[in-house]
């Protein structure tokens, strides 16, 4: 259930090559970073920053940041050789973000939407009271105004330093996008790599629409722990999003590349908008994998964008 | 394969329980010799009672976390299947979830108490060696929460208000529960609970572990035996990421705040049921008692309340939990 480490570094300052986790291919670090953290050998999704998420998702500019300041108590007094409220401070000194999930309001090809991203570089995007306030307060925004909830997931779990807090933040998250389904607001869950324990257990699983990206490990436990149970080798693709479009447990898998034309498309047949107008591929923020090469003349403006106060 | 450390730590946890056992067997063997004899023992036996009576009182206030999560684990506390025996004056227990099959770790039914009817759902562990593995040691899979949540309806349907007892290490980690979606079963019965139009009451008798409790556990009002533990990770599974170390497990349970009165605290549960003196597992029926007359007096409140309310009181409650700092 709770949130266990993956794939450790990874958070690769400088440096010209990377090493894809899945290939192992060596990818030169800008043409890697042009692609949206996907190889271009193996088509393997590393995990991507919420900002960036945000920056290759939403109509350039429409992004307006909510409650972009909310932080965690430690409620638990919690201490495993770091103080949690230690922890938290270090995190955001590092990540300069004040904990796992950025959440605004924004256009995606147009459509107006409530967006939630979880971060993974927060504490392995584990969800805890931040994380379940956040999303909580995005779903009661959205039924005011009725725009279409779009959430991506990308977490190992609760967050254990605050205990059975963390816990209910799945039943916070669960409540809230509830009133949603009484209310008819749409609402589009994105599951990325790695999503995993409580919120896989939660809000990541009930929208209304489940999409994931390809190759993203999606679970309940985690493929360790099941192991360690059953004393058992795990099939090969095991909770991969491939694997669980196969045993019918999520809608579609979308590539990172056409990730940003799918949702403009579906969030128009959710909004009453044209979904063929909104799924012609316009000027992109960013390139991805796809048929055809990345053009070089694209213009790519793959700056953070400017986070605003609520 | 010899002495895990899950093993030793077990049989340190409940350590304590060793002097209070050996002055009830020296009491049990007393009261033997004192039948029919001329020995007079009777005094002797009242002092010792005495002792004993204090003695498990000063041993069960001090309880460690960790010791706590071994007396909900204990092999003789009331399960599921005991309340229902003690407990219900009628339970006609309903198998399935309509689809894949009958998830024996989650038990359904229509119950009778002191003239209340209401479907009961609750975790089954099993009694027997082989009882125990057929409900997976209490660990559901997502059959077993679909089939609660398929009973639910029912309930809601037919006016029925909704008993949960919470009693799993949590929900069942293999590849068939994957396969069919344990994450999405336990999600969606977290939702659906919030939808649910009749009053819910969730008792956590034993172990609380985790989603797979929640799963069955949003409550209008949500109980803790004072010797429950209710936690987000096992203390073993929270002991190896945190500290790479199953053994650390009574640091992490200390560190988790899983006590019955960490989460009242917390305000994450509405009520800690008190236990009989040393525990559940001395005392069944007591313990059955005080569980029955806490949902009896729950059922009455609740029942009073018209539906809107009852809903939007469910969804603060819950809404309320974990509030963050402003900045
Ligand atoms: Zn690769």
């Amino acid at each position: 259930m709770a949130w266990t480490r993956f794939g450790k570094k990874k958070d690769m300052p400088g440096g010209l090559w990377i090493k894809c986790e899945s290939c192992g291919a060596m990818l030169f670090r800008k043409d890697f970073e042009q692609k949206n953290r996907v190889c271009g050998s193996c088509g393997y999704h590393f995990t991507l920053p919420a900002r960036e998420r945000i920056a290759i998702t939403v109509d350039p500019g429409s992004f307006d940041e909510l409650w972009q300041d909310l932080r965690a108590q430690d409620l638990l007094g919690f201490n495993d050789r770091v103080p949690y409220a230690e922890k938290l401070v270090q995190t955001k000194q590092k990540t300069g973000e004040s904990d796992a999930m950025v959440c605004g309001t924004a256009k995606v090809k147009g459509v107006a939407c409530a967006v939630g991203v979880m971060n993974f570089q927060f504490l392995g995007g584990s969800m805890g009271m931040v994380v379940g306030e956040k999303i909580a307060l995005l779903c009661e925004h959205a039924l005011k105004t009725r725009l279409p909830v779009v959430l991506f997931a990308c977490s190992g779990g609760a967050r254990m330093h605050e205990g059975a807090v963390s816990l209910m933040q799945m039943a916070k998250t669960c409540g809230a996008l509830q009133r949603l389904n009484a209310a008819g607001v749409p609402t589009i869950s994105v599951m990325t790599h790695p999503t995993t324990g409580g919120v896989t257990a939660s809000f990541a699983s009930v929208c209304d629409l489940l999409i994931a990206e390809p190759g993203a490990l999606i679970g309940f436990a985690g493929p360790r722990v099941i192991a360690t149970t059953i004393k058992k080798e795990l099939p090969k693709g095991f909770q991969r999003s491939e694997f669980l479009l196969e045993k019918g447990q999520i809608d579609r898998i979308v590539p990172r590349a056409q990730l940003r034309d799918e949702l403009g498309r579906m969030l128009a047949y959710a909004t009453g908008a044209d979904p063929v107008a909104a799924y012609k591929p316009q000027a992109v923020p960013a390139t991805g994998e796809s048929e055809t090469p990345p053009a070089p003349e694209d213009d790519n403006p793959k700056k953070k964008p400017k986070a605003k106060k609520a | 394969m010899s002495e895990s450390p899950a093993k030793s730590a077990m049989q340190d946890g409940l350590a304590f329980e060793r002097p209070l056992n050996e002055l009830q067997n020296r009491i049990d063997e007393l009261r033997k010799l004192n039948v029919g004899s001329h020995l007079e023992l009777t005094g002797e036996i009242e002092a010792l009672e005495e002792r004993l009576k204090k003695q498990t009182a000063e041993v069960y206030a001090q309880l460690s976390p960790w010791e706590r999560v071994n007396v909900a684990r204990h092999a003789e506390r009331p399960l599921t299947s005991d309340y229902i025996q003690l407990m219900l004056d009628d339970f006609v227990e309903l198998h399935g979830d309509r689809v894949f099959g009958d998830d024996r770790a989650i038990v359904t039914g229509l119950a009778s108490m002191g003239g209340v009817r209401f479907l009961l759902v609750g975790h089954r562990k099993g009694k027997t060696v082989k009882d125990r593995l057929a409900c997976n040691f209490g660990c559901a899979h997502p059959e077993g929460y679909r089939k609660a949540m398929q009973k639910m309806r029912m309930a809601e349907k037919w006016k029925l208000p909704i008993v949960t007892f919470i009693n799993t290490p949590g929900a069942y980690p293999g590849i068939g529960a994957e396969e069919r979606g344990q994450a999405s079963a336990i999600a969606r019965n977290i939702l659906e609970m919030f939808d649910l139009k009749v009053p819910i009451i969730s008792v956590v008798i034993g172990e609380g572990g985790s989603g797979g409790a929640l799963g069955i556990g949003v409550g209008d009002r949500v109980g803790m035996l004072e010797n429950s533990y209710y936690s987000v990770i096992s203390p073993e599974g929270c002991a190896a990421i945190l500290w790479k170390s199953g053994d650390k497990a009574p640091e992490a349970a200390e560190a988790l705040k899983l006590t019955s009165k960490d989460l009242l605290r917390l305000g994450l549960v509405d009520k800690v049921i008190d236990e009989p003196a040393g525990g559940a597992h001395r005392d069944q029926k007591g313990a059955v008692e005080r569980v029955k007359a806490q949902i009896l007096g729950w059922l009455q409140e609740l029942q009073a309340l018209p539906t809107a309310e009852l809903l939007e009181q469910r969804y603060r409650k819950f809404r309320g939990m974990g509030q963050p700092l402003p900045g």
